[in-house]
């Protein structure tokens, strides 16, 4: 299929990236230097040109493309090139916004714009933001059949009861598969040999309950529920993940420096208590008991001051620390100095793109540790090489590298064994490493 | 040399002029009822062609008058004193009793036309004073309530255009909501609403009547009692006021009183069909449940302190009388089932606290107002909590919706000039009274300033239910006057024309 992604920022260039073996990708860049540099760095066909010229949309092929990914930094031109796209050929459209009105506002009209998919960055960052800061030191959470199934990367403490133990040791759970573990930059596919060592990062797949009650009894946890949530910085991230916690029921509060932009918030969001100060008073932050807050997110513009305000909280005592870090290189690096998550909005766009991306089966994307792997939802069809077997039979003929995390069935959770059938119409999580991806989605 | 004024005075005039010829048609009703009843009814006409005759002579001033914004204080301040001084020519030419002298013919009217409800007739009855002029005397109360210049934007087309300034200087509350892209079509469906719940109410008062649970409650009655509860008037030909009814009719009342303290907004969403407005409605759920928890309170004060509670004294006299009297002093009316001038002190005190709150924004009613009340309950929680949390940045929401800051600072100010006002009144009523000599106590006083300024009518002592404010001095009559009518358009429109930024910058 000929893709057209618009726009080579770091969401288009992700994209891109992810895209090149499987699909014949066309970028457009307005940015001669960008082009050059893409032309020679992936394996994609770069023009320069303005994607909202419908001369230039041509030229990439627009006649005969199956999908247009229009991610811009604007939102206006992202709509536009969509809103043109469609009316000049028979393609699937998908723009990239960051304003969530404009998202509302596709939602609550069907197909406007010329759109077929619309992400919102600033939304799903929050979205994210909120899914991890629910569960206790999980590192990377992601729902699956509709929330049937759970996904958490957890990183073992030297004091977790699991350190030093094997997975099957540790597998005391009836509906939760540990898929691989992380070490260092090594990647291992988890069988139940496999020993767990202080500083892993383990992913497992499951019920939400006992991926809940995993993280509760085996990493060394504290208290359970995050209740005292503190978002400095009221950018739209930031603005975005307070309403998101207001919307499940949470009195978050949302720091921020601006006099006028605080007022703004504050009358946006009944539920949360603004408050104008600056983040980095530490006389402030002890007088208002930020230390003891389960939760802080740091979600200002920089990701410098970012890193800065996380740190702070950390040295006060604050459980969890979440970062908005915009520069790709910089997450991990961040991690490594003691922030629990860095977020980067651009990877979060990339990954829900992208999803749409994959052949049709293919319902739900999760990228783990910057794109080493992925968890992926499908529907078992009648060609599949899962269909009608035993899953140990099936794993045998796929490459290493693959595990059958979970099966939804009619709307159940199945733990996947070893004996298991899956059946067409099952949804399957697996985890696949990216090494194997593409082989691995064709036959499955 | 001579300054220019800054105010188009002859446009202003020409306006308060036509808005005269027009109020002018409501002659009619007192002079059917004199043929009716076979009266006098030269009074009515001679007055009827007197303002109509004025009014047409202003307007000759500007043929096509365009008042600005800032005129508009100007015409509603104005359309309210002209309107209250050809209401008074008919009290003065009937020439019966205390009411044909000029200041107390003045008072009645002013009284009349802002729902106040305070008088200084000596003797109330038609037989005394004609059935017409009593009806006259209800009828100011009804053109007043929902108001004169709601009225003529409803009907005159000329005022398309500057008719919301003029509706927003003479409708109680802060700022008018325009239900309808017309200003037009707002002032009707709010008149309408009016109008139809009288009609309602007279049906219903006259209903009780036929079936023998009113027999005090004939025709005239029902009609004259339908002009003064839905504008929260609480003029009544009878004497006793409410007390001259049965309990049935009393406890008729108490629910058309209280729809009168209701913004009629609300009552136009509902019957375009959002069922939930009512009870939506941070004002409506709080003038609900003041008026609910101070009439529990009263029942309970008036059992413990024996309060007499008319004839039949037991639970449900005390229920009755304390929900009609709080709802009556609440939001303005000014009706009483009983003379609660008899009552005991702690029960008079929850009465004289009701009467500083008003109804609500947008109902007939006068005082500070729910919304007020609530918006400073609001501010001044949220001045606790900042206290605690000094960066905390919290607006105040009323349903929710954020208030603006400068909303609030207004709501501020006018509570507090409104309170000024009404000390500087005891003062004033008690410096002249000593003057002449009157005797008068501190609480007749008291509630003799914020029963005028509050459009409530009756206070205590001398100016009890019962009583009546005509032992007053003249100059003191003259100070409740502009009381009453400052009261009704809720200081500034009047305050304004007082100032001197107004006419010259």
């Amino acid at each position: 299929m000929r893709v057209i992604v618009v726009g080579a920022g770091e969401v288009g260039r992700s994209i891109a990236a992810n895209l090149e073996s499987s699909h014949d990708v066309v970028v457009v860049d307005r940015d001669a230097e960008t082009v050059e540099e893409l032309t020679y760095g992936l394996d994609v066909l770069a023009i320069q040109g303005d994607g909202t010229k419908l001369e230039t949309l041509r030229q990439a092929g627009l006649d005969d493309a199956g999908l247009v990914i229009a991610c811009t930094d604007d939102d206006e031109s992202n709509v536009v090139i969509c809103g043109a796209a469609k009316a000049n050929g028979d393609t699937f459209t998908i723009a990239r916004v960051r304003r969530r009105t404009l998202l509302e506002t596709w939602t609550g009209s069907e197909g406007a714009f010329g759109v077929d998919f619309m992400v919102c960055t600033d939304l799903l960052t929050a979205q994210t933001i909120f899914r991890i800061s629910g569960l206790p030191a999980a590192q990377d959470v992601n729902m699956f059949a509709g929330g049937l199934v759970r996904m958490a990367e957890f990183e073992i403490g030297p004091n977790s009861p699991v350190a030093g133990s094997t997975v099957r040791e540790a597998d005391q759970y009836d509906s939760l598969t540990f898929a691989a573990i992380f070490r260092g930059e090594e990647m291992i596919v988890a069988t139940g040999e496999t020993s767990i060592q202080a500083g892993d990062r383990i992913v497992v797949i499951g019920s939400p309950e006992s991926v809940t009650g995993f993280a509760d009894d085996i990493v060394c946890t504290h208290d359970t529920d995050a209740d005292e949530v503190v978002i400095v910085g009221a950018s739209e991230i930031g603005f975005q993940t307070a309403r998101e916690f207001e919307e499940h029921g949470f009195n978050p509060r949302l720091i921020e420096q601006d006099h006028d932009r605080a007022r703004e918030c504050a009358e946006a969001l009944p539920n949360t208590m603004v408050m104008e100060n600056d983040a980095t008073d530490a006389e402030f932050l002890a007088r208002e008991h930020v230390d003891e807050a389960d939760i802080v997110v740091a979600a200002l513009d920089g990701d410098e001051k970012n890193l800065l305000v996380s740190l702070l909280a950390r040295r006060l005592g604050v459980d969890r620390t979440v970062a908005v870090i915009e520069n790709l290189e910089y997450a991990e690096l961040f991690e490594t100095v003691g922030i629990d998550v860095a977020i980067n909005p651009r990877e979060e766009t990339a990954e829900e793109i992208v999803r749409f991306t994959r052949t049709d089966h293919t319902e739900k994307i999760a990228m783990l540790e910057h794109d080493r792997a992925e968890v992926i939802e499908i529907e078992a069809g009648q060609n599949s090489v899962l269909t009608g077997r035993e899953i140990a039979d099936a794993t045998a003929d796929l490459p290493d590298g693959v595990v059958i995390g979970a099966i939804s069935r009619g709307g159940r959770l199945v733990t996947p064994r070893g004996t298991t059938v899956v059946q067409p119409g099952d949804h399957v999580v697996v985890f696949v490493d990216s090494a194997v991806l593409d082989e691995v989605s064709q036959v499955i | 040399m001579r300054r220019r004024l800054h105010v188009n005075l002859r446009a202003g005039l020409a306006l308060v002029g036509t808005l005269l010829a027009l109020l002018s048609i409501a002659f009619i009703v007192p002079i059917v009822t004199a043929l009716l009843y076979g009266e006098d009814l030269w009074v009515f006409v001679v007055s009827m062609a007197a303002t109509a005759g004025f009014g047409l002579l202003l307007r000759q001033l500007d043929p096509d008058p365009t008042p600005g914004a800032r005129e508009a204080f100007f015409v509603v301040a104005f359309t309210w004193l002209f309107a209250s001084i050809f209401g008074a020519l008919p009290y003065i030419l009937a020439g019966t009793g205390a009411i044909s002298h000029p200041t107390n013919a003045l008072f009645e009217s002013m009284s009349g036309f802002t729902t106040t409800g305070a008088t200084v007739m000596e003797t109330i009855s038609v037989e005394e004073h004609s059935h017409a002029i009593m009806l006259w005397r209800q009828l100011t109360q009804w053109l007043g309530g929902m108001g004169i210049i709601v009225l003529a934007v409803a009907i005159l087309s000329q005022l398309a255009v500057g008719g919301a300034q003029l509706m927003e200087a003479e409708t109680p509350g802060p700022g008018v909501s325009k239900l309808t892209p017309h200003i037009a079509e707002t002032a009707r469906v709010l008149w309408l609403a009016y109008i139809g719940f009288t009609l309602l109410y007279i049906a219903l008062l006259y209903g009780l009547h036929l079936t023998g649970y009113a027999p005090e409650m004939d025709a005239y009655n029902a009609i004259a009692h339908g002009f003064t509860t839905l504008p929260t008037g609480g003029f009544s030909p009878e004497a006793d006021s409410m007390a001259a009814f049965s309990p049935a009719v009393q406890w008729l009342v108490i629910p058309f009183m209280f729809i009168a303290g209701v913004n009629f907004v609300l009552w136009w969403h509902m019957l375009a069909g959002d069922r939930r407005a009512l009870i939506n409605d941070t004002e409506f759920r709080f003038y609900l449940g003041v008026v609910t928890g101070m009439t529990l309170l009263l029942t309970a004060v008036l059992a413990v302190t024996a309060s007499d509670v008319g004839p039949d004294p037991g639970l449900e006299s005390s229920l009755r009388h304390a929900a009609f009297q709080i709802v009556s002093l609440t939001n303005s009316t000014g009706y009483a089932s009983v003379d609660f001038d008899a009552w005991s002190g702690p029960a008079q005190a929850l009465l004289l606290f009701v009467m500083f709150l008003g109804g609500s924004t947008g109902s007939t009613g006068g005082g500070i107002k729910m919304l007020r009340w609530l918006v400073i309950l609001k501010s001044l929680r949220r001045e606790v909590f900042t206290s605690i949390h000094p960066e905390a940045v919290r607006p105040v929401r009323m349903n929710g919706k954020v208030l603006d800051e400068e909303a609030i600072r207004g709501i501020y100010a006018f509570t507090l000039l409104y309170v000024a006002i009404f000390l500087v009144g005891i003062v004033l009523l008690a410096v002249d009274t000593a003057r002449v000599g009157y005797d008068i106590g501190t609480i007749d006083l008291v509630s003799a300033s914020i029963a005028t300024l509050g459009n409530i009518g009756p206070g205590f002592g001398v100016v009890g239910p019962m009583a009546g404010y005509g032992d007053f001095p003249e100059t003191s009559k003259l100070l409740m006057i502009l009381y009453m009518w400052i009261g009704r358009l809720e200081l500034f429109p009047v305050l304004v024309l007082l100032t001197r930024a107004y006419w010259r910058s």
